[in-house]
């Protein structure tokens, strides 16, 4: 069961990535560079946060049209599980594996705080350890994490449960209030019509490790190490 | 020379001739050039160095103290942390973003070359009033902005600091950074250039104008004019320096390299120098390798720039395309740019032919100054004030609120938040708590972290101001759960040649000094930046900033300062003194700045701190914070408003109202403990002669309410307080004038 954490210039959430597979679920995890064609014996690919190529041109830009992408995407075709965190999320959107963009934050500044999520579809090989409906705690950390799509996009996406985590109060209201960055109907999370690729902007590996004070990440790497080991028997 | 052309390039007519008795010979342009940086205030220290004897420097966690990139304290586990801040004020006074930005990148390069991944960024801000002009609200945004965008993007995560406010600094902002850098005590790097032979390197950006002639420019008076020192400011490149940070550390995985040195203030000049004059050895280095972004630079131009994201790495003979391998897998190139030489001569050539030609010791041999000290005379008026000077006022709730709501005390989330504190996946304690407080991974330990100053203490009296900024660093330590061990301090200063700031620089170091061996927190490093003033606003208040690092043994002795639980009852460590001067209180609502400052025992403040930390490391503590800006009501108020609960407290000390609740008297503590805990504090308190007063408890109710000798003083909703408390700094961003 390995798992690989991409590596781009740029990337800086990498290690703390690495970290929530090594030491948290205790799992072989190893980097995957961005020139690789081959991403060798992999069952989960992470795309960690950061500012790969420096966030030049757009965020995600550059990074989408690096040779390893090329290889998540045939990864992802044959049904590999692959999770884009933050600059990771907008990867996927920028190569098309996601739908929709990341736009600047509406209050045009870097936001990072700790934020409450409401999870909306807990029958993901993402999400499981969650009822659909708890409210969670994940740090967010980002200038461009406005989610957009065409509205018959998002209305198709909610109609098919792609919609995973949502901004929300700490008592799980969900409201234009409680939306920190202005994405529409508050969307934090989302998986693709398959079910094996997710962009989030909240970052669930800084929740994962107790100490620092925060634990509902680890459920979204339990779920995947689960969905995993079923398929793997 | 036929013109004094050495004065333009801030050189005086003594020290020409100093130079010249040196070399033996008139300079030319090249040399006189590289001795106009090197001794510059900022690269020699020409005012500071003699001040510098007063520190103590040496103690059993110091594995290096000043003289390198940056000093090393010991956390046990043969691990280790690496530390210093630096000033960045002129550039960002004209360029505000890239002036900070530029500020962050270098001081992590400095951290960089210590061999350590550099963990986390602080950072001490000084503007003038917020609410009273818009050009004060854009530097803010701009510094903020340019730190957080730096800071972000390569990946180390902002986790404390402080931003703090007077006019004294509206036309000179302060924006000091420190960078906390974490390694093994084996992998530890210095910057020298030993091995006759050995290559220098130079790895990064491409070298340009920018930056050009940035070490004088920060060693002189900031005028108007000085908007054609523009040139004088460097241009960042987080990206670039994140995939330094990378390369460089793999680099230092492997026996390559013998030193490395950051390209800071005069560049490639001071850099190489530098290492050169540790070992005692010469460098050769030909301009026409470095590799440049602009064409036609001269030689002199080469060798000051202070283009961003560069490093100096002296590499062993041989091993140089191993190294470039390296960096190319970054896509970076390193390039040969000169030698080792054993000749002790400073060699600068153009395309094989000798342009300059100087002894490195000379460089140096910065001439020093020791000036007059005069005592300013505002000192004797305002050391004069009474308290019956300023009425009390009789809304003492109104008071309390406008001091929660005040630029110095009030919420920096609006700041903070703008940072990613959370990189890296370490920072136990964020921002908005007396000290950040980081894991060690893989360890059941942390470090705290600190940055400290108070521009108005030293104004009002500049030896026992810094020493109490010094002591306050150490209580936000020891409330957090960590053992100060060391310092780095930064010199922010007016023009030293006028006596009266000389005399605030002298006596600031002296206080500094005997803070520091009454606490045992060595100095290790730290920077010096004078000639903060303008003709038009005068001299800034003599602002020493301390930044401190202390070390939490076990993660359990983290306390944070909030209240926990209602019941729980409220501790007063220390004596409350019917002090007004310097007060944040008699700024905010009185409009004065005026009095001494608190009187302050470092002796009593030493013992006071360890038996903090001792009922803290018992476990016998729920939270504990320090008392410092806005006094007593001030911390109340934070402890209920952190913590989303009330207290209910009483007092029986006769004295003014306003003294008791707002005055800043030192060595005091705020805790809260569970009743068996209350009383062994109490006991343990009594056993070292300290006294602790329990003066009420935490409710569940959420109000404020302070009695004193059954008058009641305060009742107020925390609500209201918590209001006034997150939404100050909002609302004076937003004043519209």
């Amino acid at each position: 069961m390995n798992w690989g954490v991409l590596l781009f210039p740029g990337s800086n959430c990498a290690e703390d990535c690495f970290h929530a597979v090594d030491k948290i679920l205790g799992k072989p995890v190893k980097y995957l560079w961005h020139k690789d064609t081959d991403l060798g014996d992999v069952d989960a690919i992470i795309i960690p946060g950061g500012f790969s190529y420096g966030d030049h041109l757009r965020p995600g830009a550059i990074a989408h049209l690096s040779p390893a992408m090329t290889a998540v995407k045939e990864f992802a075709a044959g049904g590999g599980l692959v999770i884009g965190i933050c600059n990771g999320f907008q990867i996927l959107t920028e190569s098309r594996m996601l739908p929709g963009s990341l736009l600047q934050n509406r209050g045009l500044k870097f936001l990072c705080q700790d934020q409450s999520l409401k999870v909306d579809n807990a029958d993901t090989p993402f999400t499981s350890e969650y009822a659909s409906g708890d409210v969670v705690g994940f740090p967010i950390a980002h200038n461009e994490g406005n989610y957009y799509a065409a509205p018959d996009t998002i209305a198709e996406m909610e109609a098919n449960g792609q919609i995973l985590f949502r901004y929300c109060s700490p008592d799980g209201e969900v409201s234009e209030g409680t939306n920190p960055n202005g994405s529409i109907n508050s969307i934090a999370g989302i998986i693709n019509r398959t079910g094996n690729v997710v962009g989030m902007m909240p970052h669930p590996e800084r929740s994962a490790d107790s100490v620092l004070g925060l634990s509902d990440g680890k459920g979204v790497f339990v779920s995947m190490l689960k969905h995993l080991e079923a398929k793997h028997g | 020379m036929e013109e004094k052309i050495w004065r333009k390039a801030g050189l005086t007519d003594s020290e020409y001739e100093l130079l010249t008795k040196h070399m033996g010979r008139e300079p030319n342009t090249v040399e006189l050039a590289l001795y106009a940086q090197m001794w510059s205030e900022h690269c020699g220290y020409t005012h500071t160095r003699p001040l510098f004897k007063h520190f103590l420097t040496t103690g059993p966690r110091i594995v290096q103290g000043p003289g390198e990139n940056a000093g090393i304290v010991d956390i046990d586990d043969d691990e280790v942390i690496t530390f210093k801040l630096e000033s960045h004020n002129h550039p960002s006074a004209i360029a505000p973003f890239q002036g900070a930005a530029t500020g962050v990148g270098g001081i992590i390069r400095d951290i960089l070359a210590m061999g350590a991944y550099p963990i986390a960024s602080l950072n001490s801000l000084h503007f003038g009033h917020p609410g009273e002009h818009g050009h004060t609200r854009w530097l803010i945004s701009e510094v903020i902005h340019g730190i957080g965008e730096y800071g972000n993007c390569v990946g180390v995560p902002t986790v404390g600091g402080e931003v703090r406010f007077s006019n004294a600094y509206k036309g000179n902002p302060l924006v000091n950074a420190m960078c906390v850098g974490f390694m093994k005590k084996s992998e530890i790097k210095k910057a020298i250039a030993t091995g006759v032979g050995n290559s220098l390197m130079i790895v990064g950006n491409l070298t340009g104008r920018d930056g050009m002639g940035g070490a004088s420019f920060a060693s002189k008076d900031l005028e108007e004019e000085n908007d054609e020192d523009r040139g004088a400011i460097q241009v960042g490149d987080p990206f670039m320096e994140k995939l330094l940070i990378e390369a460089c550390l793999e680099v230092f995985e492997e026996d390559y390299v013998v030193g490395v040195q950051d390209m800071g203030a005069a560049g490639i000049l001071s850099s190489s120098v530098e290492t050169a004059s540790k070992a005692g050895n010469g460098v050769e280095i030909d301009v026409a390798l470095v590799p440049k972004r602009e064409e036609a630079m001269r030689p002199e131009e080469v060798m000051i720039s202070e283009s961003q994201e560069r490093m100096l790495l002296i590499v062993k003979k041989g091993m140089e395309d191993k190294v470039n391998k390296i960096f190319h897998k970054w896509d970076l190139h390193a390039v040969v740019i000169g030698h080792v030489t054993d000749d002790g001569m400073y060699r600068v050539l153009e395309d094989g032919v000798t342009v300059g030609e100087v002894p490195v010791w000379s460089l140096m041999d910065a001439p020093t100054y020791i000036l007059d000290a005069v005592e300013p005379p505002h000192l004797k008026e305002t050391m004069a004030f009474k308290n019956e000077q300023v009425a009390q006022p009789s809304d003492l709730n109104e008071v309390l609120v406008r001091l929660l709501g005040a630029p110095d005390i009030c919420s920096k989330e609006w700041v903070y938040r703008q940072y990613d504190h959370r990189v890296q996946m370490n920072t136990v304690v964020k921002p908005g708590s007396d000290a950040a407080i980081l894991r060690i991974k893989g360890r059941n330990k942390g470090i705290g972290l600190t940055m400290d100053s108070n521009g108005r203490y030293c104004y009002l009296n500049p030896r026992r101001g810094a020493q109490s900024i010094v002591a306050e660093s150490a209580r936000n330590q020891v409330v957090s759960g960590a053992e100060p061990i060391a310092i780095t301090d930064g010199l922010n200063f007016g023009n030293p040649e006028k006596p009266e700031v000389y005399y605030q620089l002298e006596q600031s170091i002296i206080g500094i000094s005997e803070a520091c061996r009454a606490l045992d927190t060595p100095v290790i490093g730290g920077n010096a930046s004078l000639y903060n003033q303008t003709p038009e606003f005068g001299s800034i208040y003599p602002t020493p900033i301390i930044g401190m690092t202390g070390l939490v043994k076990s993660l359990d002795h983290v306390t944070t300062m909030e209240f926990k639980n209602e019941g729980d009852f409220v501790i007063i460590i220390g004596e409350t003194k019917e002090e007004l001067g310097a007060s944040e209180y008699l700024d905010v609502i009185h409009n004065l700045v005026s009095g001494d400052v608190p009187e302050l025992d470092l002796a009593l403040e030493r013992k006071a701190q360890d038996y903090v930390l001792d009922i803290i490391r018992k476990g016998l503590v729920k939270s504990a914070h320090d008392l410092g800006d806005g006094g007593l009501a001030v911390a109340l108020a934070e402890s209920c408003i952190a913590g989303e609960l009330g207290a209910n407290v009483s007092l029986d000390l006769d004295m003014r109202a306003d003294a008791l609740l707002f005055g800043e008297s030192q060595t005091r503590f705020m805790l809260s403990a569970d009743e068996t805990s209350t009383d062994k504090i109490v006991e343990l308190a009594a056993k070292q002669g300290l006294e602790a007063a329990v003066i009420g408890r935490v409710t569940k109710a959420k109000n404020i309410i302070i009695h004193n000798m059954d008058e009641k003083l305060i009742d107020i909703s925390v609500d209201e307080c918590g209001t006034a408390f997150s939404t100050g700094f909002d609302k004076l961003m937003k004043t519209d004038s």
